[in-house]
């Protein structure tokens, strides 16, 4: 779970959304749908939320790989 | 004195002669005469508008080395020696390696390249690789300085904040660049961790574009396990590099956003996702409850059925005994008048009638009887007068018999027919005789 990918997420979560709407699910299945559909509601919206963004350079030195923070310093920041 | 040499001497002269003052020498020219024998080796003429000079390039160096086919009219730059030939007298160069030189010889190298790579089938459509959906972290090969890293850099943080960008800088203009490409995919394969590759450059002339149309390059995108995205140069501008990747991207702005969804979107896609099932979660539930509802008010305390079914007997018990009532009426209606009709047909009344209609008739009978027995009495009498004097007792009377064999009884006509001591009824006008024969005359 912990490698779980947010398009799988979001893909499971339109299946539930589709079976639930056609409506033929018993309450117990139903239920349960609803439980896993919000389950995956909240993982995919944290997936969202991640907010540290991280620009590196991988660089080669003395034949080994490192990667270093990219600092340009020209970004544009108004976005 | 003269220093007098043979034409081998001479020549062979000649050439340690120009081998040594020329050395290395880089020659450009156009190509013309081209010829190709069953060698493979390559013999043209390279000249400019004035001047012209032998030129051939062994195979051996070759195959490698040409990165596109020689024809006539290319002009090319050749890395060469000088040399003779001996036996014809003729000086040549021995070309050991070719560049294409100017905008015609670097298009015709491109169209070459291209057709061989498609030909092999590297472009192939099966081939391509699709790209993640959301990737956390995208490896750029460019130049780290310059316009493009930037517009990459804001443009993927303006559609979604927190992808990750890993970048392996590359020179990506000049002889070294192709290589430094090369190293910089195999450092991001080396490394792991990104799910896509985005391989860009500004644009440029088809000579600085001419790294990307890199065979060796071309080569290694293919080789790549992860999906890559050229992004090299304008919108018109197309390399080996494009054909071979698993997506072009007209510009690297564009590559940015083509790599990554926008965030909002995916926002809005997750609420109406939400808001659908919360909706169908509601309605589940309402149509369940709803059946629920439904079903309790159809459950009843079976003991409420009691009351119901005894009221509902008595109610039959009653309805019951009228329709009895009702019906010995109707049966009783019905009997009356067959009761009279019965009484008005008394066989007794009819008996009376029919005795005294019998007396009567009896005594007919009895009259007509009697007139018939006297009737037949006389008649009789007459009759048996008559039939007196017919009857065999009649003869008798007058004294003859009747002789009858016993015990058959038959009469005996004829005397030989019977032999002594044979038994005989003799029947005379009074009384029989029964008698016995003594002997045949």
């Amino acid at each position: 779970m912990a490698k779980e990918k947010f398009e799988d997420a979001l893909e499971k979560l339109e299946q539930i959304v589709r079976e639930m709407e056609a409506g033929d699910l018993p309450l117990d299945a139903a239920l349960k749908s609803f439980e896993e559909g919000i389950r995956l509601i909240r993982f995919c919206s944290a997936k969202l939320e991640e907010t540290q963004r991280r620009v590196e350079l991988l660089l080669e030195k003395e034949n080994s790989l490192q990667t270093r923070t990219f600092q340009d310093g020209q970004e544009d920041e108004t976005g | 004195m003269k220093n007098v040499l043979t034409v081998s001497q001479l020549n062979d002269n000649i050439k340690t002669f120009l081998e040594e003052a020329f050395g290395i020498l880089w020659v450009e020219g156009e190509v013309s005469n081209l010829r190709r024998p069953q060698s493979g080796h390559v013999y043209f003429t390279l000249k400019d508008d004035k001047s012209q000079i032998r030129a051939v390039y062994f195979r051996p160096y070759g195959v490698r080395a040409v990165k596109f086919d020689l024809e006539d009219g290319l002009k090319i730059l050749c890395r060469a020696r000088l040399s003779a030939y001996p036996p014809r007298g003729e000086y040549q160069l021995i070309v050991e390696s070719v560049e294409p030189q100017g905008v015609g010889a670097l298009q015709k190298a491109f169209e070459q390249l291209k057709a061989r790579l498609a030909a092999e089938g590297l472009f192939d459509a099966s081939l391509k690789k699709p790209l993640p959906f959301l990737p956390r972290r995208i490896g750029v090969i460019t130049s780290p300085t310059g316009a493009v890293i930037r517009d990459i850099l804001n443009i993927t943080r303006r559609r979604f904040p927190c992808v990750n960008l890993l970048i392996a800088p590359a020179r990506v203009q000049g002889a070294e660049a192709a290589g430094e490409i090369i190293a910089a995919l195999r450092r991001l394969h080396a490394w792991g961790d990104v799910d896509v590759i985005i391989i860009a450059r500004g644009g440029g002339s088809l000579e600085d574009l001419a790294p990307f149309n890199d065979e060796t390059l071309a080569r290694e995108i293919r080789r790549s396990t992860i999906p890559v995205v050229s992004a090299v140069g304008h919108e018109t501008d197309y390399t080996i590099c494009d054909f071979v990747a698993d997506l072009r991207a007209p510009t690297p702005s564009a590559a940015a956003e083509l790599v990554v969804p926008r965030k909002i979107e995916l926002q809005e896609t997750l609420h109406d996702l939400y808001r659908r099932l919360l909706a169908s979660q509601n309605r589940c539930l309402a149509l369940q409850r709803e059946r629920l509802h439904s079903l309790a008010a159809r459950f009843k305390d079976p003991r409420r059925y009691l009351a119901d079914y005894a009221i509902h007997v008595d109610d039959l018990r009653e309805r019951l005994k009228r329709a009895l009532a009702h019906r010995t009426e109707a049966v009783a209606g019905r009997l009356k008048p067959l009761e009279a009709r019965l009484r008005g047909a008394d066989p007794r009344r009819r008996i009376r009638e029919h005795s005294l209609l019998l007396a009567g008739l009896e005594k007919n009978l009895r009259g007509g009887w009697n007139r018939f027995l006297l009737e037949r009495s006389e008649r009789l009498k007459k009759n048996a007068a008559l039939l007196s004097s017919l009857s065999p007792l009649a003869v008798l009377q007058r004294g003859y018999s009747i002789t009858r064999r016993l015990p058959e009884g038959e009469i005996v006509r004829d005397a030989k027919l019977l032999t002594p001591g044979n038994r005989l009824d003799i029947q005379v006008a009074l009384g029989r005789i029964e008698a016995r024969v003594e002997k045949i005359k």
